[in-house]
């Protein structure tokens, strides 16, 4: 009877099985950058929305406040979406004719509101509170990025929980002084890790322990 | 020729001291060969096999349909809800997880201590621990209500920054299961390998010598290969030695660690595993008795090995009666009022009636094994046994649902009832089982084909040569 296999099979098998495991490795790799990457999670994507509103211009040129429009980011879980009548403030004045805010005019006259796509998504599962956030000094930059340098908006972070839980597990590396809250050009000092820890006990942050029970972002 | 027929008669009685040998006389290498791998090239199948898998094969698909509308549906099919939040899920996942301990015991405990006999019965023993660990990982992952996720068990760097809670005893399951499955299987597959290269060597069909020449892996079986072989054998032995142990006493953990009366106690781990291979035994005697039946395999499980399972069976079953007295002397010694209520409870309550049946069985009747006649007949032996794993079924039912129906607040006391399909999943197990039992003895060699070579004089002697 005749060989069924040649000889150079027993090569083919030792290679193949000693590839598979890159192969796997490689595979499993590929997976866990898949999760991590903007296809994902939309991190770095801009999203489309009905009027072409550029943050650059309005808080980075002009300099408006963010509370201007977010009025509620202090005292609420949700930051406000600003009603039409915020953006005619400015809008019945200058730029009156401009087609690119005809959707704006076109949502004053008749009263139904803008739709705006939300950016920043944190999961329905996920008890977020703004409010608690601004209080104890977490600037908006920790969270939303350079947003005075976003000509059309997007998420600046993952978003993903290993993203909210290495701040949890460490305020310190992100508090500042609550009157800097606000400030698009605060840079942490040199000493940030000290002021951190000041900063937590001055503001009377709960525990890491508290900061990282499940109950306390997952109700 | 009768002298050498004296020869081997000689030789067995100094193998096997007393009673009938484990190697019926007359043997030689190629009666062995020709008589295993029959069964397997054999064209003609056995109608008993044919109707076996015909019947466990619809169950199986049963158990794929109950799966389908679990998975729309959720867990509330099933009739756990609180207090009793267990039911039949973790009472069937013990209940086969216990089942495989007989299969390590036997391939590596067995094979250390030197033990022939394991022999003729380690493969297809094997073989069950695999298919009984596959029925038993079905439940606790169906019990997860969201089973697509049940990878969140496993550490791997994900994106949720945390790691599976290592203080729950669910998460050691986890890994005491899956290390479990995958040495049990790596163990089957070596052992395998010398006679997966004799089916390959004799198959009359080119896909056959096709099929077992890829999975004998280019097995020549050169002194070389022998040597390496009979090393990493060891080996893997020895890994699997620790599991016969902490695979069970892992799973009591789960019941152990938890505060319930009736789960908290010391006595889980080496009661569960006594418990685990007690049953475990009782499922390969199941599985021998019809096997050497159909396929005339009588001449290499003999008597004698229906004997030794049995006293296994008999000298664990003890183990497992001495953890039942002790558990109720523990609930009167202790003064706790929650344990004495539970016990008292177990036996005259709403469930006393299992608790009643599990007793005379597991305490008092599994003592007719200490009659050799009973332990060297095949069909008491296989009622018996049979018998055996009703009743272990019936002491993780009580175990799960009666401790966990009546706890430590009377208001929230409730009756557990299975449903429909917590039933008919349990069939549905067995079926998937028994199924690939079957497929597995149709398709491979079901007794170690070089290993029961091994147990002629011939073999003896030419060892010893070559040492």
């Amino acid at each position: 009877m005749s060989q069924v296999f040649h000889r150079s099979t027993n090569s083919i098998s030792r290679f193949t099985i000693f590839g598979a495991l890159f192969v796997l490795l490689g595979l499993a790799w590929v997976g866990e950058q898949i999760q991590r990457s903007p296809y994902v999670n939309y991190m770095g994507v801009a999203q489309i929305q009905p009027v072409p509103f550029s943050h650059q211009h309005h808080v980075g040129a002009l300099g408006i406040d963010c509370r201007y429009c977010h009025t509620s980011v202090e005292s609420s879980s949700f930051a406000g979406i600003p009603p039409t009548k915020t953006c005619m403030n400015c809008h019945s004045q200058i730029w009156t004719n401009t087609p690119m805010l005809e959707p704006v005019r076109a949502s004053f006259r008749s009263g139904n509101s803008l739709v705006w796509t939300r950016v920043n998504d944190l999961p329905d599962f996920v008890f977020f509170d703004h409010s608690i956030h601004v209080n104890k000094g977490i600037g908006c930059y920790s969270c939303h990025g350079a947003v005075d340098r976003m000509p059309l908006m997007y998420a600046a972070h993952t978003l993903q929980m290993e993203w909210c839980i290495d701040c949890h597990r460490n305020p310190e590396k992100n508090i500042r002084p609550k009157e800097q809250v606000f400030n698009m050009e605060y840079q942490p000092p040199a000493n940030q890790m000290e002021l951190g820890r000041r900063l937590e006990k001055q503001y009377h942050l709960r525990s890491v322990y508290d900061l990282t029970s499940c109950n306390t972002c997952h109700r | 020729m009768a002298e050498h027929e004296e020869h081997i008669d000689e030789m067995s009685s100094h193998l096997a001291p007393a009673g009938p040998a484990i190697l019926a006389p007359g043997h030689t290498f190629a009666t062995i060969t020709d008589k295993i791998s029959a069964v397997v090239l054999s064209r003609d199948t056995p109608a008993a096999w044919l109707l076996a898998t015909g019947g466990f094969g619809l169950l199986m698909m049963w158990l794929l349909f109950a799966t389908a509308y679990q998975l729309a549906r959720g867990i509330g099919i099933w009739g756990v809800n609180i207090p009793v939040a267990w039911g039949f899920a973790i009472v069937n996942f013990v209940w086969w997880i216990g089942i495989g301990h007989a299969g390590t015991l036997i391939s590596a405990i067995l094979l250390l201590l030197k033990q022939k006999w394991r022999n003729s019965i380690n493969r297809f023993a094997e073989a069950m621990t695999l298919f009984a660990v596959m029925c038993a990982g079905y439940y606790p992952v169906m019990h997860l209500g969201r089973p697509w996720l049940a990878y969140w068990l496993f550490p791997y760097p994900n994106t949720m920054g945390v790691w599976p809670q290592f203080r729950s005893a669910l998460v050691w399951d986890v890994f005491a299961v899956s290390t479990y499955f995958t040495v049990s299987l790596i163990f089957w597959y070596q052992g395998l390998i010398p006679d997966l290269a004799t089916l390959r060597d004799r198959s009359q069909s080119k896909a056959g010598r096709i099929i077992y020449g890829i999975l004998a892996m280019g097995w020549r079986g050169s002194a070389r290969h022998w040597k390496r072989y009979d090393s990493s054998y060891r080996l893997l032995a020895g890994l699997a030695t620790p599991l016969v142990v902490s695979v069970h006493t892992v799973v009591s953990f789960d019941f152990a660690i938890a505060v319930v009366p009736g789960w908290h106690t010391s006595i889980f781990p080496p009661y569960f595993v006594a418990g685990a291979i007690y049953s475990g035994f009782a499922m390969v005697l199941v599985l021998a008795i019809p096997i050497r039946r159909i396929y005339g395999l009588d001449d290499f499980i003999t008597t004698k090995h229906l004997d030794n399972c049995a006293k296994l069976m008999l000298a664990t079953g003890e183990i497992v009666a001495y953890g039942y007295i002790i558990e109720s002397f523990m609930a009167w010694y202790s003064g706790n009022l929650y344990e004495r209520y539970m016990i008292l409870d177990r036996m005259g309550g709403k469930y006393s009636i299992f608790y009643i049946c599990l007793i005379s069985i597991n305490v008092f009747f599994v003592q007719v094994l200490w009659i050799r006649r009973i332990r060297r007949s095949p069909a008491l032996l296989f009622l018996v046994s049979v018998i055996v794993l009703a009743a272990m079924w019936l002491e993780r039912f009580v175990i799960v649902v009666q401790s966990l129906h009546a706890d430590f607040l009377p208001s929230s006391w409730a009756m557990y009832y299975p449903t429909f399909w917590d039933i008919t999943q349990f069939l549905g197990t067995i079926g998937l089982f028994a199924f690939g039992m079957l497929m597995f003895i149709r398709f491979l060699p079901m007794i170690s084909i070089f290993e029961i070579r091994e147990l002629l004089p011939e073999a003896h002697v030419s060892l010893q040569e070559v040492d």
